[in-house]
């Protein structure tokens, strides 16, 4: 597939970079994956999640510092599994209900409507996915999934069709659930920014560091609810996208200060909250962002100031930090910190024995630690950093955490 | 892909360039020298690893990301070998960002005669990129491509944007980190056109020499010694025809760049455009191949850098701290030190207490227990057994050192070479399966071996390497030991003698770095420069200063009083020296005093020859009462003494001369006491033969004109002049 090669060689380059753009190529890349993979008439979702395996773990080498691939990879392995219980609780219960009708007719009177396959499926979900306290307070009260029961429903009827079709159209709605992925990443800035109004009161400093579009809309939101308050920039060294971010606050009419990296410290007292992105939310609440964050971070903890990430579900990585495949840092050109012409005599390799005594380290992400972070806003609403293990069990299934064709073949 | 589509509008802004042609760039495949050699006898230099990444690999990752869409692969030395690696990875698929064709000629032996091929070809449409495949860069073509475009429609007659890059040149060894030679380049500060090149700039001299009209025709430039040239070019079709059309440029800087710009009549255009922040080198020899390593390894080049860039079948290295890169499985005994800034290729073994540091190692090697490797460059497949120690050496594929051996700083090892027990290669050596060439032929410019050496007839390794073991323990090659044998075990290979650039010069252009020694003699030599010539330094250039042409009438004006006082500091030297001379020195020690006082002084045999005599006279001065017949004594007894010293100064007629005359200019000025006693002296003098008849005669001929008041010592000794014109009459009657 030249898609599958061409967009390897782009993350390779480091040509597409910023996770929200990756995630979103990364899934439509996938949804051609699966509707390219001829179906067989047995196990049609192992050959669905073999195929998409196959692709998620060159699209995951070819940049392993950039999370959101490999996120957006086990979201759809996830989409195939859950699809492929429903459609098989969907045709067991068809044929269930086919054959005992008569017999579970006074059933249904006693106790109430029949449950319907949605319901099935959900229920079949609730099992597949650990139970969380969410999935647990979502089945309780209403036994049936609004968004999936329609297809679900419309299923019903074809159930006992033959398996070709059955196939069919379990790629075809991996590929609708895939549709709505991406739909959910193309809105996650609208979904984090509706709550923008909760966060930011009036007249408050909010202070940021870098650039970071999902920040920047949030932002524009509060101000857009004539919410009055000023900003205060980090410009974000050695990239300056500080700068960038404080330019388009401006013409939005947003009062804006630029600070200094370094001058955190001194301005955090006068801050009410501080909003970042970030570039990775990890299963244990932790926060691969920027560079510079933890000392933003920690200067917020020592002045008790709200340390708030926003950032949308496609950051979730169901991932701990101290897994081996996680690659936390990337280690980028120092010429970004300083001129090469300048310091072309300190790096001269002929002199002092052939080491030069000058290194230049420019790293591009920091780690901020759960215990520093006081909330997340994503696209669901708010979260605490203990509460995003459990977060992340709702869009990923525990056995896809490890993408290896290998080790995983076996399931 | 954001630049492609970048080119893409700006193109279709422009009118005239509606039909579109695609980027183009011509890769020269082949550098037509030597200085990789012998390495490049048997692997062509562009498919030389780079940190475990053939060097093309790195142009084309770059052709790609600036978004070239046709690339015109030139290949001549091994062209096989080349196009196999193209055919099997992954650039010449068809998902590549870009179509490459090989082009292949076996017999162009320059740069200017691969042009030419390609002219013929008739494939390049419009403006194209030139660059060689041993090019490192991470730059941005955009800007420059713009602005090469924008100029060619303002002025037909710019053909060529050069880019350089700023690095400044080490003060001692005047070379640059990439251990080029410094550069000196004239660029007009508005519109950055190239006015000057010179490659082989000495500025140890501290002057250059420049076109008046240069100076004449242009406002302002700049003259700039910092400026690394970076070898891509962008060109327009018309460079192709100049080739043609002056069929003797072979090379591209000395000969088509410093063509264009002496030739007036043609009024082709060259610009320049300097890079800021990213990064550009090339390969261009063993130390930029050092350099270039390094910076990689300290990712100026990113994305270029080893854990990205990786083609290759085998695991990927992935950096650790401390600027650690290591595959997944290499294998380390736990004793292992490995130090920062190295790099370990897929499948290595390294054995138990051995020490890696500031290395690059290649894939399946396999390292013994109690090595220490430090600045080396190891390539693949290499075994290496305990107790080695390489110190900044290179070892190619396959190459196998047996226990003990030893490398020391600077070594090539060559494909397969074998290095016995407990040998010592010595610095600098370069080692190879194949025999040197036994002279260098006219056409050295190839890189491979030529047939006309006589020795091979294949390049093949496995059909001649028996052979050599034979060889090699019946006699020696050539002239030069057999060191690797002398263990009596199975070393194989020949030892090169340095050809090109003699012994002296292989610090230069070593994978290993300059000597301490060689430094502290250039900063001793430096030191000494700046004491004898700090006056002279308003000729010296700044590194980018902007000349004055200015100010010049003063200058000389100023040298040529410090030229007076110069003699008079000298003529004060010497008779110092001449005075501790008569405490009893050896008269060997006070000429060659005397002599090195001379030579820093710059003075001429003749003034030396004078200001010897002066002394001598002087000292008669100090022993003497005033009376005139003690004085008379005093002087021919210092004559005597210094007999000898003033024969050694005074060698010619001219010297003869200049010491009548100083001893003129005494008598009428410093010490007067000499002016009753002028010709008994000068009698003296050519008594003992420190002064012969012709100069006398001479300096009266010369006197004959002067005025009275100068006449007075030729007067006074009329009488000995008379008997001297008499002198050879005698002799004559005597025959």
């Amino acid at each position: 597939m030249p898609d599958v090669a061409d967009f390897i060689r782009k993350l390779q380059r480091r040509r597409i970079e910023g996770s929200h753009a990756t995630a979103r190529q990364t899934a439509e890349l996938l949804r051609s994956v699966v509707s390219q993979t001829r179906m067989p008439y047995t196990n049609q979702a192992a050959a669905l999640l073999d195929s998409v395996r196959a692709v998620g773990e060159q699209l995951i080498a070819a940049n392993p510092v950039e999370l959101a691939v490999g996120n957006i990879v086990r979201r759809v392995l996830h989409i195939i599994r859950e699809e492929d219980l429903s459609s098989s609780a969907v045709s067991f219960e068809g044929l269930m209900i086919s054959e005992k009708s008569d017999d579970e007719e006074d059933v249904d009177q006693k106790g109430g409507p029949v449950l319907s396959a949605a319901a099935v499926a959900a229920a079949a979900r609730s099992t597949l996915r650990p139970r969380s306290l969410q999935t647990l307070l979502e089945d309780g009260p209403t036994p049936a999934v609004p968004s999936k029961s329609s297809s679900a429903g419309d299923s019903e009827g074809k159930s006992k069709s033959d398996k070709s079709t059955m196939g069919k159209r379990l790629k075809h709605s991996v590929i609708e659930a895939i549709n709505l992925l991406i739909e959910e990443i193309d809105d996650c800035y609208e979904d984090i920014s509706e709550q923008a109004v909760e966060h930011i009161h009036q007249n408050e400093v909010i202070l940021t560091l870098g650039r970071s579009k999902t920040v920047k809309e949030f932002l524009y939101a509060a101000k857009q609810k004539n919410r009055s308050f000023r900003v205060f920039v980090a410009e974000g060294a050695p990239r300056y996208q500080g700068h960038v971010l404080a330019k388009e606050l401006i013409q939005k009419g947003l009062e804006t200060t630029v600070i200094t990296d370094s001058a955190i410290f001194a301005m955090i007292s006068r801050v009410n909250m501080v909003i970042v992105g970030a570039h990775a939310i990890m299963a244990n609440g932790g926060v691969i962002a920027p560079v510079g964050m933890n000392m933003l971070a920690l200067a917020a903890q020592r002045h008790a100031v709200p340390f708030v990430v926003v950032a949308g579900s496609h950051k979730l990585c169901p991932l701990y930090p101290h897994n081996p495949e996680v690659l936390l840092n990337e280690l980028k050109s120092p010429s970004e910190l300083i001129d090469f012409g300048e310091f072309s005599d300190c790096m001269d390799f002929g002199a002092h024995g052939g080491a030069p005594l000058m290194h230049v380290v420019n790293p591009t992400f920091d780690y901020v630690p759960p215990n520093l972070i006081s909330l997340f806003i994503t696209d669901t609403g708010g979260h605490n950093a203990a509460h995003m293990y459990k977060l992340i069990a709702d869009y990923y299934s525990a056995d896809d955490l490890v993408i290896k064709r290998k080790s995983t073949s076996s399931n | 892909m954001a630049q492609k589509k970048g080119g893409k509008s700006a193109a279709s802004d422009d009118p005239e360039e509606l039909a579109r042609t695609p980027l183009q760039a011509v890769l020269l495949a082949d550098t037509f020298n030597l200085k990789f050699r012998p390495i490049t006898l048997e692997r062509p230099k562009v498919l030389l690893p780079l940190v475990n990444t053939p060097m093309i690999d790195y142009t084309l990752a770059w052709l790609e990301s600036v978004g070239v869409e046709e690339v015109f692969l030139f290949c001549c030395a091994h062209a096989e070998q080349v196009k196999e690696y193209i055919g099997n990875s992954h650039w010449g698929q068809s998902h590549a960002g870009f179509s490459i064709t090989t082009i292949e000629s076996n017999f162009s032996m320059s740069a200017g005669d691969a042009l030419r091929f390609i002219e013929g070809k008739n494939v390049i449409r419009g403006d194209f990129i030139l660059i060689t495949g041993d090019t490192i860069s991470n730059m941005s073509l955009t800007e420059a491509l713009q602005a090469h475009k924008d100029r060619r429609k303002k002025d037909p007659d710019t053909v060529m944007t050069m880019f350089v890059k700023r690095s400044k040149p080490m003060p001692l060894t005047h070379q640059t980190r990439l251990g080029n030679d410094e550069i000196m380049m004239a660029i007009d500060p508005e519109t950055k056109q190239l006015l000057y090149y010179e490659d082989r700039f000495d500025s140890s001299k501290r002057a250059v020499t420049l076109d008046k009209s240069l100076l004449a025709d242009n406002a302002s430039l700049y003259l700039r010694t910092d400026l690394e040239d970076c070898y891509i070019d962008i060109c327009s079709p018309e460079v192709l025809t100049i080739f043609l059309d002056n069929f003797d440029y072979q090379h591209l800087r000395r000969h088509f760049v410093k063509g264009l710009l002496h030739d007036d009549i043609m009024g082709k255009k060259i610009y320049t455009h300097e890079i800021d922040s990213s990064y550009t080198a090339r390969v261009d020899n063993y130390r930029s191949y050092d350099t270039i390593s390094k910076d990689i390894i300290q990712r100026w080049s990113f994305p270029l850098v080893p854990d990205v860039l990786y083609a290759g079948n085998r695991a990927q290295m992935r950096l650790q701290r401390e600027g650690i890169y290591k595959a997944p499985d290499v294998t380390l005994s736990p004793s292992v030190r490995i130090g920062a800034f190295t790099a370990i290729g897929s499948a290595t073994i390294i054995g138990e207490n051995s020490s890696v540091s500031n290395s690059v190692i290649g894939e399946l090697c396999t390292i013994g227990r109690n090595v220490s490797i430090d600045g080396c460059y190891i390539w693949d497949n290499v075994t290496i057994e305990d107790g080695c120690r390489l110190s900044h050496s290179i070892v190619c594929d396959g190459v196998h050192l047996h226990a003990g051996a030893t490398l020391e700083p600077g070594v090539i090892l060559s494909f397969k070479v074998e290095v016995g027990q407990n040998i010592t290669v010595p610095a600098y050596s370069k080692v190879s399966l194949l025999p040197q060439p036994s002279k260098q032929d006219s056409d050295e410019e190839l890189e491979y071996a030529d047939t006309n050496s006589g020795v091979i007839d294949s390049p093949s390794i496995a059909s001649i390497s028996p052979a050599n073991i034979e060889h090699d323990h019946v006699s020696s090659f050539d002239t030069e030991q057999s060191v690797l044998l002398e263990g009596g075990l199975s070393g194989v290979g020949y030892i090169w003698t340095s050809c090109e650039t003699g012994n002296e010069e292989e610090w230069r252009y070593s994978v290993a770095p300059i000597p301490e020694e060689k430094l502290k003699e250039f900063y001793a030599k430096m030191f000494d420069e700046d004491e004898s010539s700090s006056d002279g330094e308003q000729t010296g250039i700044t590194h980018s200063g902007e000349l004055i042409s200015e100010s010049k009438s003063t200058d000389f004006d100023d040298s040529d009083g410090e030229y007076k006082g110069d003699v008079a500091k000298f003529e004060k030297e010497v008779e110092e020296t001449f005075e501790r001379a008569l405490g009893g020195v050896a008269e060997e020690n006070v000429q060659l005093e005397i002599n090195s006082l001379r030579m820093s002084f710059n003075v001429t045999h003749a003034e030396c020859a004078g200001a010897v005599f002066q002394s001598v006279i002087k000292s008669a001065i100090i022993t003497s009462n005033s009376s005139k017949s003690n004085l008379l004594k005093a002087t021919i007894d210092a004559i005597e003494r210094s007999k000898g010293l003033l024969s050694y100064f005074i060698t010619n007629v001219d010297e003869e001369i200049e010491v009548i005359l100083k001893f003129e200019e005494m008598c009428m000025e410093i010490t007067r006491e000499f002016a009753p006693i002028f010709s008994s002296v000068l009698h003296q003098l050519y008594d003992k033969e420190v002064i012969t008849e012709d100069a006398i005669l001479k300096w009266e001929s010369e006197k004959a004109d002067a005025d009275e008041s100068d006449k007075v010592f030729v007067k006074q000794s009329e009488a000995f002049l008379k008997w001297l014109k008499e002198a050879p009459e005698e002799d004559d009657e005597d025959e």
